[in-house]
């Protein structure tokens, strides 16, 4: 099986996709990446100091753009199941050089899903007590324990089609360094790739493909329903749990087409992430975009039909109201646009695609903006007897400053791990090099 | 008002005494026991009654000051009053807006400044409809929706129907907020400007003192003043007797001037509770604003001074 043409083509493919040491440019990122973290931390202890105060979340808004993100992040997670999970399962083979990218994205997603739930807690010092007291009752409890089994199945999905991966570059200590090489010796010198090991490894991955699917739609379902179960105009929706599950795909989907893009161009990997891959995700975009447009149509027009009065508040801020400008540009730049862009062979071009993939990821934090904030301004009883500061919310500088800190240490920790590990399955990657020479 | 405030603290050093002979009074070394070796006597003795009615001399200064100590454990507050249904009627003819309820709960709970657990609204149905004044507290409902999301059971239903809060337990996620359909809970989003002695005291969930930062707060239906069998503060101190309380099983409420059966005003007045097609289940009841004592506008300029 192994002839002489099948082993240069493989050592170019190692080659090409072993992880590198950052340039110049990778170097300003990180720092840049870094400063953000830095203040956001620095703004978290002035939280933790002077209390939730230093926020801009009121009695009424009682929730603000740290739940915002919290949804946006455990919605961008859910990309790993599907790049990984479905598309696997499926039978899908062009999804393969995929797979790692979404699956850093999800384990990124998820790990600052889970610290900004702690940051949005007024009292996190107590956090233990959600083990010590919790009531399975809580819809919170659920969500802990789903986004915990999420992180953990994230995690081996991006570690076990790792190990192949990790043979290959212990076989090159001198490029990569000693710390890093015992590190890598460390997480992978027990795989021998064996026969057994291998169909070991198949039958886990397997098994966690099918398990991390009811798990994604779960926590999302979840997610929502922190939302729906209560009785909030625009919260108490039977739609919710569908809703939030297609504009999560939507978003994963966005954001790595986005990855894509990026690390086409600065590892020059226009041979393996190709103009077909980017045609193909840019079908699947469209679909997910069709698919959310359907869900918000389903949200929105049939309360707008009877105009409740409890709704009717709440839905005129977002469509003419107050809400109007952030919620029509969600909207339009979200959901519309990529649709009307992507259904053009020419906009599912990398570059197109790229900036596709940026519109329908900021729609999508708008969107789960609008999704807290409005609705919480529309309480049943009216706004009365409080302080003027109350009847409305913009974030302060604290939040934003935390906000974009989890966002920039979400990249950051995808930035790390590309640095560390190939971007690309490099064995999956001959493997199918190997299956067309034949 | 005055003079109830005045007889509690008598009450209250009363129970500061009777608390420091009772630590006092433990058997071994009785007084050395509670104040330690290097306390010297004074040679001044103070009269003081036991606990068995004895009257006894104690030196002044084994004498010390007791923390002011919850009556009643936290398990306890748990658990509520047996054999008790605790109701509020809400006679909205009776309103004007004066707000000395708010002020009475605001005081009596040491509220931070701008939080009220008692909110007055001014309430109209419809275009057509006359405007009028709403007190509201937290309804303790029966099936309330903030106990079922607590991930932590620090908000909890009492079997005499109170719903109150352990700001020791609670986590501070507001999920409780959210799912109120009153929008009844206030949250101390920083740490909340209260005097240091009383920020020191243990929380106590029937006082709901001290408020503490990152937790939530609310109307606890005074469940200390109903411990000890006297009105919530606000019922005491609306002029017009607007608030009723007591107790379901006993088919009786009362505005600490006139006492009602509770069913009479239910049948006679048309009672009725808030948001009923939530499923709620509420504790308070309202009287509607039919014949009423004062006209609307009477309430319009005490509006102005807080709502600006």
């Amino acid at each position: 099986m192994e002839n002489s043409k099948s082993i240069a083509g493989e050592e170019q493919i190692i080659q090409d996709l072993l992880p590198r040491k950052f340039k110049n440019s990778g170097k300003i990122l990180v720092y840049i990446l870094s400063a953000f973290c830095l203040v956001g931390i620095y703004a978290y202890y002035r939280q933790l100091r002077y209390g939730l105060i230093v926020t801009h979340m009121r009695d009424y808004v009682s929730w603000g753009i740290y739940i915002s993100n919290f949804v946006f992040f455990v919605a961008i997670s859910l990309v790993g199941s599907l790049i990984t999970a479905v598309f696997r399962l499926a039978g899908v083979k062009w999804g393969s050089p995929l797979t790692r990218i979404a699956e850093m994205i999800a384990v990124a997603a998820i790990i600052f899903a889970s610290i900004i739930i702690i940051v949005d807690m007024g009292s996190p010092e107590r956090f233990y007590n959600l083990f010590l007291y919790g009531r399975i009752q809580s819809p919170i409890i659920w969500d802990v324990i789903v986004i915990t089994t999420y992180f953990f199945i994230s995690i081996l999905l991006l570690y076990y089609p790792l190990l192949p991966d990790l043979q290959i570059l212990l076989r090159f200590k001198e490029k990569s360094g000693p710390r890093l090489h015992k590190f890598y010796s460390y997480l992978g010198s027990f795989w021998k790739g064996s026969h057994k090991q291998y169909l070991l490894s198949k039958k886990a991955i397997n098994a966690l493909c099918i398990a991390i699917i009811p798990v994604a739609f779960t926590i999302h379902t979840v997610t929502s329903w922190l939302f729906a179960t209560t009785y909030r105009p625009g919260w108490d929706s039977t739609n919710f749990g569908a809703y939030f599950i297609a504009g999560a795909f939507l978003v994963g989907a966005g954001a790595v087409v986005v990855a894509m893009y990026i690390f086409r161009k600065w590892y020059g990997l226009e041979k393996y992430i190709t103009l077909d891959h980017f045609d193909k995700m840019g079908r699947v975009l469209v679909l997910l975009c069709l698919l959310y447009l359907y869900f918000n149509v389903n949200e929105f027009l049939t309360p707008f039909f009877k105009m409740k009065e409890s709704e009717a508040g709440y839905l005129n801020d977002m469509f003419s109201g107050s809400f109007a400008p952030v919620f029509w540009f969600a909207i339009f730049t979200g959901i519309i646009l990529p649709i009307i862009i992507l259904l053009f062979k020419k906009g599912r071009k990398p570059l197109p695609m790229f900036i596709v993939g940026i519109m329908v990821v900021v729609g999508a934090w708008f969107k789960r903006y609008l999704i807290v904030t409005p609705t919480l301004l529309h309480p049943f009883m009216p706004m009365h007897d409080v302080p003027a500061s109350y009847h409305h919310y913009f974030p302060s500088w604290e939040e934003w400053a935390i906000t974009m800190g989890s966002l920039a240490g979400a990249i950051l920790i995808i930035v790390a791990l590309c640095r560390v590990f190939p971007i690309i399955p490099i064995q999956e990657t001959i493997n199918e090099h190997h299956e067309t020479a034949k | 008002m005055e003079l109830k405030d005045s007889s509690r603290r008598d009450f209250l050093i009363a129970g500061l005494a009777v608390a420091a002979i009772a630590t006092g009074c433990t058997p071994g070394s009785p007084f050395e026991a509670a104040v330690g070796d290097d306390v010297k006597p004074s040679g001044k003795k103070v009269k003081l009654l036991s606990v068995d009615g004895e009257e006894i001399e104690v030196d002044e200064a084994f004498l010390k000051p007791v923390p002011h100590m919850p009556t009643i454990t936290n398990a306890e507050a748990r658990v509520g009053i047996p054999g008790k249904k605790f109701v509020m009627v809400i006679d909205l003819s009776r309103c004007k807006n004066l707000k000395k309820c708010q002020s009475a709960c605001n005081h009596a709970h040491d509220l931070n400044p701008g939080e009220n657990w008692i909110k007055v609204d001014p309430m109209q149905s419809a275009e057509h409809t006359a405007p009028y004044w709403e007190p509201t507290t937290c309804m303790h409902c029966d099936e309330p929706p903030c106990v079922k999301v607590c991930p932590v059971d620090a908000t909890f239903k009492r079997q005499d129907g109170i719903v109150l809060i352990d700001s020791d337990r609670c986590i501070g996620c507001r999920f409780c907020m959210a799912a109120c359909p009153y929008s009844t809970r206030v949250f101390n989003w920083g740490a909340p400007e209260i005097p240091a002695d009383v920020a020191s005291q243990p929380y106590s969930a029937e006082t709901s003192i001290p408020q503490k930062k990152g937790t939530v707060g609310k109307c606890d239906f005074c469940a200390d003043m109903t411990r000890m069998g006297m009105l919530p503060h606000c019922v005491s101190a609306c002029p017009n007797g607007t608030f009723f309380y007591g107790d379901l099983n006993e088919d009786s409420v009362t505005n600490g001037a006139e006492t009602f059966r509770f069913s009479d005003l239910m049948r006679d007045k048309g009672g009725y509770r808030l948001m009923e097609d939530l499923g709620t289940k509420p504790s308070v009841y309202y009287l509607p604003p039919v014949s009423r004592n004062f006209p609307f506008e009477s309430g319009l300029e005490n509006d102005k001074l807080q709502n600006k």
